[in-house]
């Protein structure tokens, strides 16, 4: 399971890498693995307002739509437009070019709920047990 | 000489069992499958399928229509013979795959078989060819045969009224949402939410969202149950609803309902049953008196008239006395011996209004209506009982082959997850596939989204043990298979007109629309 050390993580399988006050959203590798071929992706727009632990959006793939759930609360200012027409990017690059949307966080103190990789990591073991 | 050679057929091994292994477990062949292309590519230029009777004037149609709209040459339509039509289509529907060809154990689709009796009678011409405008005074034996299949469902699911409009299951909760939506709307605020429990259908959400409501998701336990602790920390005076499926959508009967419906009702809400997974109640329990307020019958389900494909369905919607007025119209009333169709909105002012056109799908009203004739009220509850006998015998010929993701006991349909295939690198789509070409339909996968790579299975009532065993026999094999030669699941299905086709690339790059000379690799 590739799980990058200087990245948060939210049991729902969300991740966040955090500049200054921006935050970088996707999901993780373990999630695009275990939805399969991503099909379609339906993600915010520019200068919508997520709310963390709501959801942002849905991802599709051939075997189930999921929602997306935001791991930090705040406006959204930039989103991975190309998915659109490229959803696989999402499987072959889940942590760099698969991003979704960055948001500029309205509550840093939100950041302490999050998991670091190891925790993330074991909670995945525990969930497939 | 009947045998001169004195050969026989050993069952055990030899040519038979080759044979047997030749077609797969369920009985599937490799006889003679006919290639079909596109109807667009047949046919030559100026053929035609029809005669038209000769012009008794010299009037051209063409002219009467004004020359802009007229296109000078239509590129593409077909041009062909009225045999080649009936050989395309005829050839097309020998690759269909139906419940009359074999066994379709689609869980949570209830697909079971729908008897030829109901179909013989939904096609009398006195229902067949009635006009859905013809007076009610010459529509009498209809307007009966709606009104007593009305009283049967009330009666069969607890409830004091029930609703025959929707056209399916999916416009049964939309119809059972609105009247909720209605009924507090009356009381002064129409609330904010609807809980829906971790095992739900995915048209629930769906139906609380298109009515305003947003949804509050609830875990279910360790045990696959809705307990009612996590439906009171959920609850409170903004819940318009709870919606709850009983049997759920692992199989497992809701035995607090009853405690969570109390739970609901203190607080105002309502309580809305899924009647998707009725089959496995019918004759036995009633969900009106668990603590339902409301709940769609899936008449294409429970009542074995046709689905999927060859539907219409249907989904009358049954509440409580409380909600009886908010029901959408048309209703049938009874007046003496006669019977009337309610449709103007001031007899009924509450009501939500029209859900679709004309009086429903009344050809499936017949059809559900002479299946609950044929069987009585014994009878339906036998088919309850065998529904939910055959899930056990086909959950107690795999347990140990597939894991069983919940040990609570299962109703009419069995829910294993993939676990056990984890180290074959075998998925849970792959064993779907591999079910084709042992001539089987697989069953619902990777739903419920709770469970892990799900297979749910359910037989339904109207198969056979032999049938059943055949089946868990392919289950067995693939299991096995996935061990030795993963790569032969991966693989599968070969033996099928189209082996497995790219899923993931008909979904990210659709072609839909076919051009003149166009090739698609």
């Amino acid at each position: 399971m590739n799980l990058p050390d200087d990245l948060k993580y939210t049991k729902e399988h969300e991740w966040c890498r955090m500049k200054g006050k921006r935050a970088t959203v996707g999901i993780t590798d373990h999630a695009q693995s275990s939805l399969g071929d991503i099909v379609y992706v339906e993600l915010p727009e520019v200068g919508d307002v997520v709310k963390k632990g709501e959801s942002f959006g849905v991802v599709e793939s051939t075997k189930a739509v999921s929602e997306l759930f935001a791991p930090v609360s705040g406006k959204v200012v930039e989103v991975n437009d190309p998915l659109a027409d490229a959803p696989e990017t999402i499987n072959e690059d889940p942590y760099e070019e698969g991003w979704m949307i960055q948001v500029e966080v309205s509550d840093e103190k939100e950041l302490a709920g999050l998991l670091d990789a190891a925790s993330y990591g074991k909670f995945v073991e525990e969930e497939q047990a | 000489m009947a045998n001169p050679t004195g050969w026989k057929p050993d069952v055990q091994a030899g040519v038979a069992h080759a044979a047997q292994e030749e077609v797969g477990l369920g009985h599937a062949t490799r006889g003679l499958a006919f290639e079909e292309g596109l109807l667009f590519e047949r046919g030559s230029r100026g053929r035609t399928g029809v005669s038209l009777p000769p012009r008794g004037s010299d009037a051209d149609p063409a002219r009467e229509i004004p020359v802009a709209l007229l296109r000078p040459e239509v590129e593409g339509l077909p041009e062909v013979g009225e045999l080649e039509v009936v050989r395309h289509f005829t050839r097309l529907s020998t690759w269909n795959w139906g419940i009359d060809t074999g066994f379709y154990p689609l869980g949570s689709c209830t697909m079971k078989y729908n008897p030829r009796s109901s179909e013989a009678l939904a096609r009398l011409p006195g229902f067949a060819e009635l006009h859905p405008l013809a007076p009610p005074s010459m529509a009498q034996g209809a307007l009966e045969l709606m009104y007593r299949l009305e009283r049967a469902l009330s009666e069969i699911s607890g409830f004091a009224t029930t609703t025959l409009a929707p056209a399916a299951g999916a416009q049964g909760e939309l119809c059972g949402l609105m009247v909720i939506r209605a009924y507090h709307v009356a009381r002064g605020n129409p609330r904010k939410k609807v809980l829906i429990p971790d095992t739900a259908h995915g048209t629930n959400p769906a139906s609380s969202a298109l009515n305003g409501y947003q949804v509050v998701p609830v875990k279910s336990g360790e045990d696959g149950r809705l307990h009612p602790e996590a439906v009171r920390a959920a609850m409170d005076e903004d819940v318009a609803a709870i919606m709850i499926t009983n049997p759920n959508t692992l199989g497992i009967f809701e035995s607090h309902i009853a405690e969570i419906a109390d739970v609901v009702h203190a607080k105002g809400g309502l309580v809305y049953g899924d009647g998707a997974n009725m089959n496995a109640l019918l004759g036995v329990a009633r969900p009106g008196d668990m603590g339902f307020d409301v709940m769609q019958f899936n008449l294409h389900k429970t009542f074995a008239t046709p689905h999927g494909g060859g539907g219409p369905g249907s989904g009358p919607v049954a509440v409580k006395e409380q909600l009886a007025p908010f029901l959408p119209l048309p209703l049938v009333v009874r007046e003496g011996d006669r019977y009337r169709l309610v449709t103007d909105p001031a007899e009924r002012p509450r009501s939500i209004g029209k859900l679709r056109e004309f009086w429903g799908n009344f050809g499936m009203f017949v059809r559900a209506w002479a299946l609950i004739r044929e069987l009585g009220p014994e009878g339906l509850r036998r088919a309850a009982e065998l529904a939910v006998l055959n899930a056990n015998y086909a959950r107690a010929l795999l347990k140990d082959a597939y894991d069983l993701p919940y040990a609570t006991d299962s109703l009419h349909e069995v829910v294993f997850s993939d676990k056990n295939l984890k180290p074959t690198g075998v998925t849970t789509m792959d064993v779907a596939k591999r079910l084709i070409d042992h001539g089987f339909h697989p069953p619902t996968v990777y739903f419920p989204l709770v469970v892990h790579g799900a297979l749910m299975i359910e037989p339904t009532e109207t198969e056979s043990k032999e049938t059943i065993e055949r089946f868990c026999a392919a289950m067995r094999d693939i299991a096995e298979e996935a061990a030795v030669r993963p790569e032969a699941v991966k693989a599968a299905p070969v033996k099928p007109v189209r082996a497995r086709l790219d899923e993931t690339r008909a979904a990210r790059k659709p072609v839909l629309r076919w051009t003149p000379g166009m090739k698609v690799e």
